[in-house]
C-alpha cells in the first residue's frame, strides 16, 4: 500500500515533470529575457537536479514548501503540498480541495442510481430470462452501453432543459455549495448528471447481474435454497445474489475510483468544477504542477478503493476471512 | 383434484379416488430440450413406496434417477423441461401444484440430501443458519427457538461440540460433518419423506458406513419413508425394502430388495451385480458391462439396453432391436422389462450368480 503509493507519486512525478516544456518559458511572460528565465526556473526550483525536485515535491507533501526562499516574495505552500500552480497562483491542494467536493457528490448520487437500476434490472431480467423483460432489459443495456456519454448528456439538455424546460441550467455554484445549503438547486443541477453517469454504468451491471445470478442459479445451494421450500425471492436475493456480489462490488468499487478521478466529458457538458474539469484545464494550460497533483489524488482513490474492496472481500466471503 | 385423470394402469373409480400407496410416482417423464434435440432423461416412470419403507433407486450416470428425483421434489425447472405423469403423496398430487404449494410442501414434508455436500450448503453463511432459515421458512417460531432446535438436531446426527460448530461456516467442515449438517437441515421440520441422492457418492469410505447408518438409524427413529438414490448396489442390500434399476430413464426391473439379489431376471440388473467387488469370494477380475449407457437424445428403437445386452440373440425376429419391451410383472412384486422369456431369463441368471458366487469349474 505505502510502497504502490510511492511508486504512484514517482511515476508522476516524472512522467509529468521530465516532459519537453518548460513551466519557466511558460510564467515567464512576454518580455522575456535569459536572466528572467533563469530567475523563474530558480523560484520554480526547476534549476534543482530532478531527484532534488522529486524530494522536494514529497517533502512538500509532509511538510509544506516555501519557493525560493531566498527571494523577496518566496510562495508559501502549506502542509500537504502537492505543487503550486503559478498560472493560477495557487496551491493545488486547495485547487482539488474546492474541486473534489463536486465530483465526490456526482459520484456518489450517479453511483447510488446506477447500481439500483442496474441490480434491480440484472435481477429482473435474469429471472425472467429468455422472455419480453429480459430481451428488452438487455437492449436498453446493450444502448446505454453504447451511447458516448456526451451524447447522452447533449440529448438530455436538448430536451429536458432546453425543449421541455423542466429543468434550470445547471448552477456551477449550487453544487460546490453542497446539497445542504441549497437542496432544490443542488438536485436539479445535479439530477441529471447522475442520469448519464448512471445510464453508462448501469448498463453494464445489469448485464452483470444478470451474468452472475444466471450463474449461481446453476449451483447446488441454490437448489439446496428452493429444496427447502423457500419463496423463490429468497432463493434469488438472500443465496444466489449474494453468492455472486463479489464481482460486483469488485466493479462497483474501481468504477467509483475510476469516477472520483473527474468524469471529464460529464462534468464538462454540465459544467461541473469538479475533477474531471480541473484536470482538462490543468491539461489545456500545460499546468504541470496542477497535473501532477490531480493524477495523484486520482491515483490514491484507485488504490485505496482496490484495499476497501479487499477489505469487503472478508465481510462479503467467509471464506476469505484470516483468523 | 378431479381434473386430474387416473394413469394408465390404475383403475379410476366413479366418484372416489382409488386407493394409493403413500408415495406413488405414475408415468413420470422429463424431457428437456435443447439445441442437439430433446433429451429424454425419464421415461414413463412409475414408482410405489408404502409409508415408513426404503426405495432405492439403482442406475448407472445418466440413467435418469436424480432427475426423477428432483421431479417428485418439484426441483425441475417447469419452464425448461417437459414434464407430464402424476406424483402422489399421500393423496395430494404434486406435479399439478402451483408454485406457492409446492414451496409448502418441499423441506416440510419432502426433504432432500445431495450428492454433493462441498458445494450444497451455502458457503457464505453460517450452518445454524442455514438451519434456522428452513425452520422458519416453514414455522413461525422465534429465532431463539429456532436455535435451539437446530442444535438438539445437530446433536442428534453426530455433531460433535454442538454450541461452537453451530456458528461455522460450511469450510470449517469436513465432508462427512458438511453431509450431517445436510440430513439435520433435511430432517429440521420432520419430513414424511426424505429423498437422499447418492448421499454417499463425494464421501471417503469411512465416512460413506456412518452416513448410511445414520441415514439408517434416523429412519428407524423418526419413521420416515426413504428414497436412496444410488449406483452402489452394495450400500443397497442393507438398507433397502425395496430397489428399482433405472437404465435409460427407464425402470427395468422392480422387486425386493432380497428377490433382486438373489433373482434377478433383468440382464442389466445381472451386469450391475457382476460389477460389486467382493471381499468374501476370490475373483480374478471384475465383470463390467461393456459399452457405454446410450445417449438420452438417440435412444436406441428397441429395447434401450440391447447394444449392451448378451442375450439378445436369444429374441427370435429381432425383437430387442425393433419393439420396446413393457414392464412386466414375472412373478408378484417383481417387474421386468425383457423380451427375454422367463425360463431363459431365469436359466441366464442363475448361470450368471453361480460363477459370482464362486463356482468357478
Amino acid at each position: 500500500m505505502v510502497g504502490l503509493l510511492f511508486l504512484l507519486s514517482l511515476a508522476v512525478f516524472f512522467l509529468f515533470n521530465l516532459l519537453p516544456f518548460d513551466p519557466a518559458r511558460l510564467t515567464c511572460g512576454k518580455v522575456c529575457t535569459p536572466q528572467l528565465l533563469e530567475q523563474n526556473r530558480h523560484r520554480l526550483g526547476l534549476d534543482l537536479p530532478p531527484w532534488d525536485q522529486y524530494l522536494a515535491f514529497v517533502r512538500g507533501i509532509f511538510f509544506g514548501r516555501i519557493y525560493a526562499p531566498d527571494q523577496p516574495f518566496p510562495i508559501v505552500c502549506h502542509a500537504p503540498c502537492l505543487g503550486y500552480s503559478f498560472l493560477r497562483h495557487a496551491e493545488v491542494t486547495t485547487l482539488i480541495a474546492r474541486a473534489l467536493p463536486v465530483t465526490l457528490w456526482l459520484t456518489l448520487g450517479g453511483f447510488i442510481v446506477w447500481i439500483t437500476f442496474g441490480v434491480v434490472g440484472g435481477i429482473v431480467a435474469a429471472l425472467r430470462r429468455g422472455r419480453w423483460q429480459d430481451r428488452v432489459l438487455m437492449t436498453v443495456a446493450l444502448f446505454g452501453y453504447s451511447m458516448p456519454s456526451f451524447f447522452i448528456g447533449l440529448l438530455l439538455i436538448f430536451f429536458v432543459i432546453l425543449q421541455l424546460q423542466w429543468l434550470p441550467f445547471p448552477s456551477a455554484s449550487a453544487v460546490q455549495a453542497g446539497p445542504f445549503a441549497n437542496p432544490v438547486k443542488f438536485f436539479q443541477t445535479m439530477i441529471l448528471p447522475w442520469l448519464v453517469i448512471a445510464i453508462l454504468n448501469a448498463a453494464f451491471y445489469v448485464r452483470l447481474t444478470r451474468n452472475q445470478v444466471l450463474e449461481t442459479f446453476g449451483e447446488d445451494y441454490v437448489r439446496t435454497a428452493r429444496a427447502k421450500g423457500l419463496p423463490e425471492r429468497t432463493v434469488v436475493v438472500k443465496h444466489a445474489l449474494r453468492a455472486g456480489l463479489t464481482p460486483i462490488v469488485t466493479a462497483a468499487g474501481l468504477d467509483i475510483a475510476y469516477l472520483m478521478g473527474g468524469a471529464i466529458i460529464t462534468e464538462s457538458i454540465f459544467s461541473l468544477p469538479g475533477m474531471g474539469s480541473l484536470s482538462v484545464n490543468a491539461v489545456t494550460n500545460y499546468d504541470l504542477p496542477l497535473i501532477t497533483g490531480v493524477v495523484l489524488v486520482a491515483g490514491i482513490f484507485i488504490i485505496a478503493m482496490n484495499l476497501i474492496v479487499d477489505l469487503l472481500y472478508g465481510f462479503l466471503d467467509p471464506r476469505v476471512r484470516i483468523g | 383434484m378431479s381434473t386430474v385423470h387416473a394413469a394408465k394402469g390404475v383403475s379410476s373409480g366413479a366418484t372416489e379416488v382409488p386407493e394409493r400407496p403413500f408415495l406413488s410416482v405414475e408415468n413420470l417423464s422429463v424431457k428437456f430440450p435443447t439445441e442437439d434435440g430433446l433429451v429424454q432423461a425419464v421415461d414413463g416412470v412409475s414408482l410405489t413406496i408404502e409409508q415408513g419403507k426404503t426405495l432405492a433407486i439403482v442406475g448407472e450416470s445418466g440413467s435418469g434417477k436424480s432427475v426423477t428425483a428432483q421431479a417428485i421434489m418439484g426441483l425441475i425447472d417447469r419452464r425448461t423441461a417437459r414434464m407430464s405423469g402424476q406424483v402422489w403423496l399421500d393423496g395430494q398430487e404434486l406435479m399439478g401444484l402451483p408454485m406457492p404449494d409446492l414451496q409448502a410442501i418441499r423441506g416440510s414434508q419432502i426433504a432432500m440430501i445431495f450428492q454433493d455436500p462441498m458445494s450444497s450448503l451455502h458457503p457464505f453463511y453460517r450452518i445454524g443458519d442455514q438451519i434456522i432459515e428452513a425452520i422458519r421458512v416453514h414455522r413461525s417460531v422465534s429465532k431463539k427457538q429456532a436455535r435451539k432446535e437446530t442444535i438438539d438436531m445437530l446433536r442428534r446426527v453426530g455433531i460433535p461440540a454442538v454450541e461452537r460448530r453451530v456458528d461455522d461456516f460450511p469450510h470449517q467442515l469436513s465432508g462427512g460433518m458438511r453431509q450431517r449438517v445436510m440430513i439435520a437441515m433435511a430432517l429440521i421440520n420432520s419430513p414424511r419423506l426424505l429423498i437422499a441422492d447418492e448421499p454417499t457418492t463425494a464421501l471417503d469410505v469411512t465416512v460413506q458406513a456412518q452416513i448410511m447408518e445414520l441415514i439408517a438409524s434416523i429412519q428407524d427413529e423418526f419413521k420416515i419413508t426413504v428414497i436412496l438414490i444410488t449406483h452402489d448396489l452394495g450400500v443397497v442390500a442393507d438398507v433397502a425394502d425395496e430397489v428399482a434399476v433405472m437404465y435409460g430413464g427407464r425402470v427395468v426391473e422392480r422387486a425386493t430388495t432380497a428377490a433382486l439379489y438373489l433373482k434377478p431376471e433383468m440382464p442389466y440388473t445381472l451386469g450391475l451385480l457382476s460389477s460389486i467387488p467382493r471381499m468374501d469370494k476370490e475373483m480374478d477380475r471384475l465383470d463390467p458391462i461393456p459399452g457405454n449407457p446410450p445417449s438420452p437424445i438417440n435412444l436406441p428403437k428397441g429395447c434401450v439396453f440391447q447394444p449392451r445386452c448378451a442375450y439378445w440373440e436369444r429374441v427370435p425376429d429381432d425383437l430387442c432391436k425393433t419393439t420396446r419391451p413393457e414392464l412386466l410383472a414375472t412373478v408378484p412384486d417383481h417387474m421386468v422389462r425383457c423380451h427375454l422369456e422367463p425360463e431363459v431369463r431365469r436359466e441366464i441368471s442363475a448361470s450368471v450368480l453361480s460363477v459370482l458366487s464362486g463356482g468357478r469349474s
